[in-house]
């Protein structure tokens, strides 16, 4: 099955690069489409056939590459990345067919883009080898650039630049934590070697600072938050639901692949810090959300504060918190991307982002108001849909550390209803403006790109066991391996002085385990 | 068997409203023939199922317990989907599927005309489910899905006018407002799991006796955070008259009958818990109380029908609050019942009379409807007279078994409390009677001509809920604290600690109630029947009075001053924030790279070029060579650093290859000892 892994992940490349072969934009798109759904139907067999007992990497695949240095072509997938390998190749089918009237220029360039990103989004998450993984994630920003630079709105060059230059910053952190983890972990860049190995606190403390930056970029973690609105802003659809559903996923992806695992000392010592960051993300983030007037940019926003509850899950290092964040990175890539798909089917229609240009949308798109509707309640973590029982997970872990952080959290599920309805109210209810009046509800081809994401909104609402159970393994080592190592006890105290000490009066102790 | 049957009665509404609501989706012109159909018949089987498992509970059977799949699992959290149903849920299964029936027939004829028709039926029956889940719930998570999924159905029926901005406003308020309220209860809920590890009802509710009184006061206070904003009780209780945009068959069932009274239902379903707590006790008894003559008091001067009903709901719900804080838990939920009869009665009368006018809700332009609409008229006395506490009719009943509880319990204020509300509930409510169905007509002329009684299909339910009203007060609570109900809940909430309170104090409290009953009817006939100039002159002399009850005391432009606008402006404050500060440093940093990368270029130009220059023309191009690829234009940089990335690769290979083995790679290992041996120099 390793081989299956490396075609996953280098099928769309491989399609890349037959694509310049085709000539016709039609074809082109087709084509596209076709490798998209390809690899689609390719990744499913690696979730029919994961083992679901063991936290061990699976499908792994290894070929020496530069073996002077020990790099090697490494790859494999466990309970983390399996998840977000599928949502990769689930959206990208979504995202073809949402830019085949939006793109009507350099058609076969986007999709190679497209392609290009789709295999190193993948590549990323199965990376088990830091050079290879270093690869793919520098691999991953050409291609994005590409996409808002060329694809995207009138201010695209700077949204382009600005992202480009942010996480170009972050990456070089990365760099640097990359060579001196080689050296201190024993000369080798295998990440499961990099893992057991244990490093001195001084030592993980700057690794882990170097990582922070890298991640928290790519989050975004306020304060590294603001390429975000500007990049989606002006990225086009298929671009935004990329960046929202994938790319934001890489910052979680790298905390809990590096930063827990290999500094776990360094990583509890930063906890009340991140937390913190967290809990303002949560609550800025919504604040923000509530003050735009841009559909865009309110759903960027609300991105920043979804993840806010995403870095929280990681950083209270309990099961339910961190497979809650997992949880949350899955259902955050299900409906952000579902409401920036509806933002661009809106603003296929009237050129305009602007929630004050429309109005009464319910009456002329009821189809359409109806999708709205539920991606925003899911995004608003209605119980029944899938974010609730991510923020629910995150929540009951946040509240073990503290319940102050829980309490903090709260308020943002609160802002969630009222910047979420709010819009809904001045887009979806109210008379019917003029200017919408005529608007054509969906048709076929956007009906299907929502379809599946409605479903996996109900779905992971209601019966997530299978989710769970794909995930859980991996997450009890991922918390056991930060756990390892205990603060001493003078930190140890100050972690949970600012943590809000234990949980609560009165407790029942050690009852749960 | 009988597990199939409980599944299937929240099954059965769901079922239904996913056949409309899809249908309605995909555009299918024959649904609306065959939406009620559907509607009516899902709630209908759905209340014959909940009577056949009534029945066996009634007759002895052990409460039903029913596990159906693993919901959410993970280090010692295990949340199953799972129903429970003993004789509390018994009850309100019966109010829910009975009430709700009756409704949804009601809104057959109601809704006849609305173009909305079947996406109206989609909401109630998806009500039916939530409210059912939440009544059926083994375990608080679940329940707080049919917590949230009520109010998701409220606020989607409230704006189910949606091209109305105010029926949009008010929905979006009723959710946002119970949002609060389900923030706090969540943590409630978290704060449950971390002292039980479990949260199902089954493990927590009998361990309740080990909680420490500070742990069990911090729960049951964010537990009723919750039952505040969903029981619309002060200070939470502010979107319950808003929620009157929505239909009126939506008022009944929603906002008068079910519902709200899910706060109540909560308490009473932790008592043990509050029993732990008796801070916690008390202040759910307080609220009720002040809650109770709160909005009485707004009620007695509003003029739309249906606000009155709204304002007379937050009251009756109070009387709830105290009864459960009281720990009378049978009374709270006697009077639930009694008044989830007459409310939708009221509410479903009130849309009769809404419906004959074609839409007046301003009792100033109603009166003398009396032989116009005899069966709406007939009706809407019965559950005046049953909402007054006038004997022997419902709310007489379980109203005087509250003021009984607060007397003999030895709270004479609250006692007192609810015996003014009392009062102001007979006032206000025969106000509204008289001045709608009796004295001069003060009708428009087209509501005049529109007048006309309602079809068969919604004074039936009418007839059938003041038979109720009439009824079941004394069917199911007399003789009092020792009828039906009181024997039939005792296995869930226990006997009533106080039974030997009745006696004296008992008959002083009965005729205590009936007095102020007939004080309100009187003072209300004389006001607005005998002498009508009495109320303009009333209004007159009280005008500052008059004008705080009229405005609501203006706690919703309070709230406004206090928390919506502060909330608005923040968020204004912080995009100003994010735009100038976050983001002004961070262009700033680019703008600031942008001055070196200036300032070496003027250097490289000035200084080295020059230098550069007198070695000859041949180094001048490949200075311009050089300039060209600093083009400052990111995607130049993008391009090189893949070539060097492409060529790096080659080098680090063909290096390998070149010399296996060897050590010829005399820079690279002077890097890594030079890193080396700085890490030894500070790292240990």
């Amino acid at each position: 099955m390793g081989a299956w892994l490396t075609l996953v992940i280098f099928l769309p490349a491989a399609g890349a690069i037959g694509l310049w072969a085709v000539r016709r934009p039609e074809a082109v798109k087709a084509a596209a489409l076709a490798i998209t759904l390809a690899e689609l139907l390719l990744s499913l067999p690696l979730w029919g056939s994961f083992d679901r007992t063991t936290a061990t990497m699976q499908f792994v695949a290894e070929a020496p590459w530069i073996s002077r240095f020990d790099i090697f072509y490494r790859v494999g997938v466990d309970g983390i990345s399996l998840p977000l390998i599928l949502l990769t190749t689930l959206l990208m089918p979504v995202c073809v067919i949402c830019s085949w009237r939006a793109i009507d220029r350099r058609v076969k360039e986007f999709m190679i883009s497209l392609l290009l990103m789709e295999t190193a989004m993948i590549g990323v998450f199965s990376a088990l080898d830091f050079v290879l993984f270093y690869v793919f994630w520098e691999a991953m920003l050409i291609p994005m650039y590409l996409i808002i630079g060329v694809w995207g709105g009138p201010n695209r060059l700077y949204a382009a630049i600005k992202f480009f230059l942010y996480t170009l910053a972050g990456s070089l952190l990365l760099l640097i934590a990359l060579i001196a983890l080689y050296f201190e972990g024993g000369r080798t860049f295998d990440l499961m070697k990099l893992m057991e190995a244990s490093y001195s606190a001084p030592f993980q403390f700057w690794v882990f600072w170097a990582f922070f930056l890298a991640f928290a970029i790519k989050v975004p973690m306020f304060p590294f938050h603001t390429w975000l609105p500007d990049a989606h802003v002006e990225a086009p659809t298929a671009g935004s639901v990329v960046l929202a559903s994938v790319l934001l996923k890489m910052g979680a992806y790298g905390f809990l692949r590096f930063c827990l695992p290999m500094t776990p000392h360094a990583s509890q010592l930063a906890m009340p810090f991140i937390a913190a960051l967290s809990i303002t993300a949560i609550l800025y983030g919504a604040y923000m959300a509530l003050a735009q007037d841009d559909l865009k940019k309110l759903i960027a926003y609300s991105s920043v504060s979804h993840m806010g509850f995403v870095t929280l899950g990681i950083f209270v290092f309990n099961v339910q918190g961190v497979e809650g964040a997992l949880l949350q990175m899955i259902n955050h890539g299900v409906t952000t991307g579902a409401l920036f798909l509806c933002v661009g089917l809106l603003y296929e229609r009237t050129h305009s982002r602007m929630i004050g240009d429309y109005g009464g949308v319910a009456r002329p798109m009821p189809v359409f108001a109806a999708c709205l509707v539920i991606f925003a309640l899911s995004s608003l973590g209605l119980p029944g849909t899938n974010s609730f029982v991510g923020e629910f997970l995150v929540l009951v872990g946040a509240f073990r550390i503290s319940p102050w952080v829980a309490a903090l959290s709260a308020l943002g599920i609160i802002l969630a209803a009222v910047y979420l309805l709010w819009m809904v109210q001045r887009v979806v209810w109210g008379a019917t403006r003029p200017a919408v009046e005529r608007l054509p509800d969906l048709s076929w081809r956007e009906a299907v790109t929502l379809a599946p994401l409605v479903g996996l909104v109900f779905w992971i609402g209601v019966y997530p066991e299978p989710l769970l159970a794909v995930m859980h393994h991996s997450v009890e080592q991922v918390v056991a391996q930060v756990g390892r190592e205990s603060l001493p006890d003078g930190a140890h105290l100050l972690v949970r002085w600012i943590a809000g000490g234990g949980a609560g009066p009165g407790v029942v102790p050690g009852v749960v385990p | 068997m009988i597990t199939a049957l409980a599944w299937s009665i929240p099954a059965l509404p769901l079922a239904g409203a996913l056949v409309n609501g899809l249908g309605g989706l995909f555009g299918f012109t024959w649904l609306r023939r065959v939406s009620h159909f559907v509607a009516v018949g899902a709630s209908g089987l759905a209340f014959a199922g909940a009577l056949m498992l009534f029945l066996r509970l009634s007759a002895g059977a052990p409460p039903i317990t029913l596990t159906l799949y693993q919901w959410i699992f993970g280090a010692g959290l295990h949340v199953h989907v799972g129903l429970l149903i003993d004789q509390l849920t018994a009850i309100m299964l019966m109010v829910i599927t009975g009430v709700g029936s009756l409704i949804h027939l009601y809104s057959v004829g109601y809704m006849h005309d609305d173009p909305g028709y079947p996406r109206f039926f989609t909401y109630l029956n998806l009500f039916m489910f939530s409210m059912l889940v939440l009544v059926m719930a083994d375990n608080y998570l679940l329940f707080f899905v049919g917590w949230e999924g009520v109010g998701l159905c409220s606020y989607l029926l409230i704006a189910f006018w949606y091209e109305k901005t105010s029926a949009a406003q008010a929905g979006t308020k009723a959710f946002v407002v119970n949002r609060i309220g389900d923030a706090g209860f969540l943590l409630g809920v978290f704060f449950i799991f971390t002292s039980f590890g479990s949260l199902d009802y089954a493990t927590v509710l009998p361990r309740a006796g080990e909680l420490t009184t500070a742990a069990a006061t911090a729960i049951t206070l964010l537990l009723l955070v919750g039952a505040v904003g969903k029981s619309a009780q002060l200070p939470l209780y502010t979107w319950l008259p808003d929620a009157m945009e929505g239909p009126t068959p939506v008022s009944a069932l929603i906002h008068a009958a079910t519902m709200v009274t899910a706060g109540v239902y909560m308490v009473v379903r932790n008592h043990a818990l509050y029993a732990m707590a008796p801070f916690s006790m008390e202040t759910v008894a307080v609220i009720g109380g002040v809650t109770a003559i709160f909005a009485a008091s707004i009620g007695l001067v509003q003029y739309d029908i249906k606000r009155v009903l709204a304002y007379s709901t937050v009251s009756q719900l109070g009387y709830m609050f105290m009864a459960a804080g009281l720990g009378a838990y049978a009374a709270a939920i006697f009077h639930l019942m009694t008044h989830a009869f007459f409310k939708a009665l009221l509410f479903l009368a009130a849309g009769s009379v809404i419906h004959a006018l074609g839409g007046e809700q301003d009792i100033r332009k109603m009166g003398g409807l009396w032989s116009k609409i005899p069966v709406t008229a007939w009706t809407f006395l019965i559950g005046t007279i049953a909402i007054a506490g006038i004997p022997p009719l419902a709310g007489f009943w379980s109203k005087d078994e509250i003021l009984n509880a607060a007397l003999s319990g030895g709270h004479p204020i609250l006692w007192l409390l609810g015996l003014t509300a009392a009062c102001m509930t007979a006032f206000y409510m025969f106000r509204l009677f008289f001045l709608t169905f009796k004295g001069p007509s003060r009708l428009t002329h087209e509501a005049e001509h529109h007048l006309h009684e309602s079809p068969l299909v919604m004074t039936g339910p009418l007839m059938a809920l003041a038979v109720l009203s009439v009824i079941g007060g004394a069917l199911a609570g007399y003789p009092s604290e020792a009828g039906w109900i009181h024997h039939f809940l005792a296995p869930v909430v226990g006997a009533h600690a106080e039974e030997e309170a009745a006696g004296g104090s008992a008959l002083f409290g009965v005729a205590a109630s009936i007095i102020v009953a007939l004080l309100g009817l009187t003072i209300a006939w004389v006001m607005y029947l005998l002498r009508p100039g009495l109320a303009e002159a009333g209004l007159a002399r009280f005008t500052q009075a008059h004008r705080l009850l009229l405005n609501k005391y203006w706690v919703d432009e309070l709230y406004d001053l206090l928390v919506v606008n502060p909330t608005k402006a923040l968020g204004r404050v912080w995009d100003w924030f994010d735009a100038t500060v976050i983001d002004g440093a961070v262009n700033g940093v680019g703008r600031g790279t942008g001055r070196c990368a200036a300032l070496s270029t003027w250097i490289e130009t000035h200084i080295i070029y020059g230098s550069l220059n007198l070695t000859g023309y041949a180094n001048h191009i490949m200075a311009r060579l050089l300039r060209l690829v600093q083009s400052g234009l990111v995607h130049h940089y993008a391009a090189i650093f893949l070539v060097g990335l492409f060529l790096l690769a080659n080098l680090l290979w063909w290096l390998n290859h070149a010399d296996p083995g060897g050590d010829g790679l005399v820079v690279w290992n002077q890097a890594a000892s030079f890193i080396n041996s700085l890490r030894r120099g500070g790292g240990s």
